[in-house]
């Protein structure tokens, strides 16, 4: 099976996310360091990097809270972030949170059928300080998705979870992407979340992607895999993680 | 370990089943809290005490009126319609003071806060304005504004002004940068991130200073009406030490205090309410 997908190149899709030389520095040396990639449309890509190695960075720079002073960056307009924690307002229910700007008159019912989808439906009334740290990140992960956006980024937004919870989370970001086919670019620390979720995994190392891997694996994927193997052992490589022989 | 012996033996092993700490620390409240009675027990043996001094002579009643003639007082001025009258023009003061102080505080600490040129313009002027003492500037309000209404009210105004200011002010500027970022990712407009996130974000520190504001009102008022006033219940209290009424002093500082406690409750009530979505107040 896995003969079958590896010889002919990968066709990307048509890139909705384009990045060019982009160089950001804070007075010391550069954090990211004339950076290229670009994510296809509906395309799901995993961004890993030891920690300070800029990932959140680039992010904020494609939110469009950091401003572009060197390179190029083309994003669409219509993103959203999921932050590492939920940035909730405390004074809002849940619901006014994920309608929060939406102006339409049906925001209500959209925020309500958005928080259906990550399983909030009985906590659409709650003040956001009573949820736990999961239900939290949902209602975040809700509060993006109603937007229909085309490109979605999520900076370890399961970091701060137990790992039951953190399974089921990816398990429904998985099936959310399916669903709503957005380019989604995913900052993790965790190989094995890129490898079940992403299309792409990229390495970023002071600021430049030192390697790039295509996951050409079927789903859902399953940890026992040989090829799943192989390519965390890449990973993890490209990360510096030293391995036991297995 | 002192508690558990005090309860059933039933009752210890149900708590024992359950592990959890809140189970624990709220039996062992329940043993060491005092009544209600035992908390009343010192001011019940000050105020007899107080009495019997006087009805054996030992205080006259130039010095100080018993707790008996300070409740018949209270209650013929009530009759005869001193007290309310002076309680409502003392109130009527209190509050338009506050109404005043509190508008032009919240307006200020918004120009201030929202805006770099607004903190430019106004905050250096507060922060040197807060450092006044504001009573020593009654001969000064009482040059200005004669002896009318004005001065008193100005005064209330005036000390209410500087802690609904300072406390706004900061917390406009103190809300979550976490939370702003997030608007802009959302795409708010200015209006909307003022209205949805700052301003619900400084509410518990303007209440904050709302409260501040409410006690210095009554201690302005208290001031105001003891130098200059032919009504209130200032005025009142001094028209009695002319003749050495001090059951009509006494009357005046209890419903002060009174007033007080009352404001505060009242204060706290609109913030249980408006802060429903902390989590002290949630349930
Ligand atoms: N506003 C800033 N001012 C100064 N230095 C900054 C700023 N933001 C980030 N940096 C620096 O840039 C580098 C990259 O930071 P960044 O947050 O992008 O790392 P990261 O890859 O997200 O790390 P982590 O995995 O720990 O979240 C760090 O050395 C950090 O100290
Ligand atoms: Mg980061």
């Amino acid at each position: 099976m896995n003969m079958m997908h590896r010889p002919e190149p990968v066709i990307r899709p048509e890139p909705v996310i384009r990045i060019e030389g982009l160089t950001r520095r804070f007075g010391g040396p550069a954090v990211l360091d004339a950076l290229d990639l670009s994510v296809g449309r509906g395309e799901f890509v995993a961004l890993l990097g030891r920690s300070g190695s800029g990932k959140t960075t680039l992010l904020r720079t494609l939110a469009g809270l950091d401003d572009v002073t060197e390179g190029r960056v083309q994003v669409p307009g219509d993103v959203a972030v999921v932050f590492q924690e939920s940035r909730l307002l405390p004074w809002k229910r849940v619901w006014q949170n994920v309608g929060l700007g939406l102006g339409a008159r049906d925001a209500k019912d959209r925020a309500i059928a958005a928080l259906g989808e990550v399983g909030l439906d009985h906590r659409v009334d709650a003040w956001p300080l009573t949820l736990s740290g999961g239900e939290a990140q949902r209602a975040g992960i809700a509060r993006a998705l109603v937007r229909e956006p085309q490109f979605l980024m999520l900076d370890e937004p399961f970091a701060s979870l137990d790992a039951l919870t953190r399974l089921k989370m990816q398990a429904m970001v998985g099936e959310l992407w399916q669903r709503h086919r957005c380019a989604v670019l995913l900052v993790t620390h965790d190989v094995d979340e890129a490898l079940l979720l992403a299309d792409r995994a990229v390495v970023l190392e002071h600021g430049r992607i030192r390697t790039e891997v295509d996951i050409d694996l079927p789903r859902p994927r399953r940890h026992a895999d040989a090829e799943f193997n192989r390519l965390r052992g890449v990973l993890l490589d490209a990360l510096g993680v030293e391995q036991a022989s297995h | 370990m002192l508690d558990t012996t005090l309860q059933p033996v039933a009752d210890q092993s149900a708590s024992q089943r359950r592990p959890v700490r809140p189970a624990r620390s709220t039996t062992g409240q329940a043993a060491r809290r005092p009544g209600p009675w035992r908390r009343l027990a010192s001011p019940v043996v000050v105020l007899a005490l107080w009495q019997a001094a006087c009805s054996a002579g030992l205080i006259s009643p130039q010095t100080l009126a018993s707790p008996w003639q300070i409740l018949q007082t209270a209650i013929s001025l009530t009759r005869d319609g001193t007290l309310p009258h002076n309680l409502l023009v003392s109130l009527g003061r209190a509050l338009s003071g506050l109404a005043i102080g509190t508008v032009a505080g919240v307006a200020l600490a918004l120009v201030a806060g929202l805006s770099r040129l607004g903190e430019d313009a106004v905050d250096a002027l507060m922060q040197m304005g807060r450092t006044l003492p504001v009573l020593a500037m009654v001969p000064l309000f009482i040059l200005w504004f004669g002896i009318g209404e004005t001065p008193k009210i100005a005064l209330v105004s005036l000390g209410v002004l500087f802690p609904i200011y300072l406390n706004l002010f900061k917390g406009v500027r103190n809300v979550d940068p976490k939370l702003l970022e997030m608007a802009r990712t959302l795409g708010l407009s200015r209006a909307q991130t003022i209205l949805q996130v700052i301003l619900p974000g400084a509410l518990p520190d303007l209440l904050l200073g709302l409260r501040f504001a409410v006690g210095i009102s009554w201690l302005m008022l208290v001031v105001a009406e003891q130098i200059n006033a032919n009504s209130g219940i200032g005025h009142m209290m001094m028209d009695a030490e002319d003749f050495l009424r001090t059951d009509i002093i006494l009357v005046g500082l209890f419903v002060y205090a009174a007033l007080g406690l009352i404001s505060d409750q009242i204060v706290r009530s609109i913030e249980a309410r408006v802060l429903a979505w902390r989590p002290s107040n949630v349930r």
